[in-house]
């Protein structure tokens, strides 16, 4: 189980609202992306979902239970992998269920040799390339207790054919569990790649101004980013941008 | 070929000279010292030379081993109280905010006031026994180890104290799983100040009043004039900080083993 909805959420910082009345609900094993400008407020949502900050009004349900405020309902992968140094990878991946109470290694040795990073299990995190700290990252999110998980622009420090590779990576390990999704990003294709919705955000105050039901099967594959058809759905996210950024 | 040869002799020298050139410093300093006291016939009330010391060193063992086993026992004693009122202090004052605030500028000042002052004060107080010189060492040790722990926790990564927030973790975990091995090298830092501190702080303490130590051995043999006990002394109060500290250095790297200087 892993549905969100937000209600009405609204925020502001010293009096400049950041984020107007959102409205949106991730359905069980969804992957929902919002899509918006830089500084449009997408981590502060998320701050919001994860309890580190309060919203102003509106409330989050997780399940029909209210989680308005409270911490450790959702797992979270922040922008920067934020990995313990200390720790070695198998000890970093199960940190979030560590925190919750009950670990299993051998569950986390299965998903890391799953997740292309056998032989890694001991390794530091200063040992590994961006990308794969990013994988396990993600790992760790996976192996986290709740249900529900938040990404908040995974990808972003990451060049261009590491991103194509991480992209489908995490395609083909979601497409396994089906936890819900949501996935904050700036760039189109990724959105449209990954998602089964997409929101977009307006600029400030960002409300979400359009939604989208993306019709691509699954599993997808790479070939999917030349097909006309995604490359009109291309096309038709890039003008709803520019249209609300003007 | 023959160049060749040559050149890796070089480099070769070159990688001993730059490891051993400190060895190779000390040792060329004994020399000196031990050609010049004989040439120029320095009395040996006034400097004696390297091998009446290391005469003396080996001779005299059954005139000092007391007062050796003492002071390495002192110290050690010191140190260890030291450093564990110093951690819980450290702790109490990260997990309290308010009292920090308060008490974090005066142990800062308090640092530039030589404890070893006050020592005539605890002496007066706490008379000649164990306590008043456990005091000092405690004190002594106990600055640097708060300082470089409250350090250590205040410098805690924002990326991962948010993560661990957002993850739901309680107060206690952060602390446990977070904070405190974040803090770790910084307080390895602390750690080796006061070691070298509580030896510095048990020989001082002795020397204000005591019948056996370090500090006890080198009063007597400074007003007899054995100038070569005081420089045993000085020997042996420099290999004890040294093993304190590779004793130090070694759990160290057993503790932050694979740990970068970095964050990553
Ligand atoms: N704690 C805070 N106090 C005051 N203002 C804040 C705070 N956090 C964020 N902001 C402001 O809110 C706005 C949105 O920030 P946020 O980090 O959510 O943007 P973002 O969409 O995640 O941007 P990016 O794509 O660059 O990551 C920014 O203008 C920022 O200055
Ligand atoms: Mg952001």
């Amino acid at each position: 189980m892993g549905e969100l909805v937000a209600t009405n959420i609204t925020k502001s910082f010293d009096s400049k609202k950041i984020l107007d009345r959102l409205f949106f609900t991730v359905k069980e094993g969804e992957f929902v992306t919002i899509l918006g400008p830089s500084g449009s407020g997408k981590s502060t949502l998320f701050h919001l979902i994860g309890g580190m900050l309060q919203p102003d009004d509106g409330t989050f349900t997780l399940n029909q239970e209210e989680i308005t405020g409270r911490r450790g309902a959702i797992s979270y992968t922040p922008q920067s992998p934020s990995l313990l140094p200390w720790r070695t990878v198998l000890k970093n991946v199960v940190l979030g269920s560590e925190i919750k109470g009950e670990v299993d290694f051998n569950q986390a040795k299965h998903m890391l040799e799953k997740a292309g990073l056998s032989g890694y299990e001991d390794a530091y995190p200063h040992q590994l390339s961006g990308g794969m700290r990013q994988r396990v990252a993600f790992v760790r999110a996976l192996l986290s207790p709740q249900d529900f998980i938040c990404l908040d622009e995974p990808f972003s420090a990451l060049d261009e054919f590491t991103r194509l590779e991480m992209q489908q990576w995490l395609l083909k390990i979601w497409e396994e569990h089906r936890k819900s999704i949501l996935f904050v990003t700036h760039n189109i294709e990724e959105a449209l790649y990954l998602s089964d919705r997409i929101l977009i955000l307006s600029k400030k105050p960002a409300t979400i101004v359009e939604e989208y039901t993306l019709p691509f099967a699954r599993p997808r594959d790479q070939d999917l980013f030349l097909t006309d058809e995604f490359l009109q759905w291309k096309r038709e996210i890039y003008q709803a941008l520019q249209g609300n950024l003007n | 070929m023959f160049q060749l040869l040559i050149q890796n002799r070089l480099s070769f020298m070159k990688k001993i000279v730059r490891h051993y050139s400190s060895v190779i410093v000390i040792i060329a300093i004994l020399f000196i010292w031990q050609w010049s006291s004989k040439l120029l016939s320095i009395p040996k009330w006034l400097l004696p030379a390297p091998t009446d010391i290391l005469n003396e060193a080996v001779n005299g063992w059954n005139t000092y081993t007391h007062h050796l086993v003492s002071t390495t026992y002192l110290s050690i004693g010191g140190f260890v109280i030291g450093v564990s009122v110093g951690l819980l202090v450290a702790v109490i004052l990260h997990l309290l905010p308010i009292v920090r605030q308060a008490v974090y500028p005066l142990l800062i000042l308090s640092q530039n006031i030589p404890i070893i002052v006050l020592a005539p004060l605890l002496v007066i107080w706490f008379g000649f026994g164990v306590l008043p010189k456990l005091i000092i060492i405690t004190l002594v040790c106990f600055f640097p180890i708060v300082v470089a722990t409250l350090d250590g926790f205040r410098q805690t990564s924002p990326e991962l104290l948010h993560y661990m927030q957002m993850a739901g973790a309680t107060k206690g975990q952060l602390f446990r799983k977070l904070e405190f091995p974040h803090a770790l090298p910084a307080i390895f830092s602390g750690v080796k100040i006061a070691a070298t501190y509580s030896v510095m702080g048990a020989v001082i303490s002795e020397w204000l009043g005591a019948n056996k130590g370090i500090g006890v051995y080198m009063t007597l043999a400074q007003s007899s004039f054995r100038t070569d006990r005081v420089f045993v002394a000085i020997g042996f109060i420099m290999v004890l900080c040294l093993i304190f500290f590779a004793i130090i250095l070694t759990l160290e790297k057993v503790l932050l083993k694979g740990r970068m200087h970095t964050n990553g």
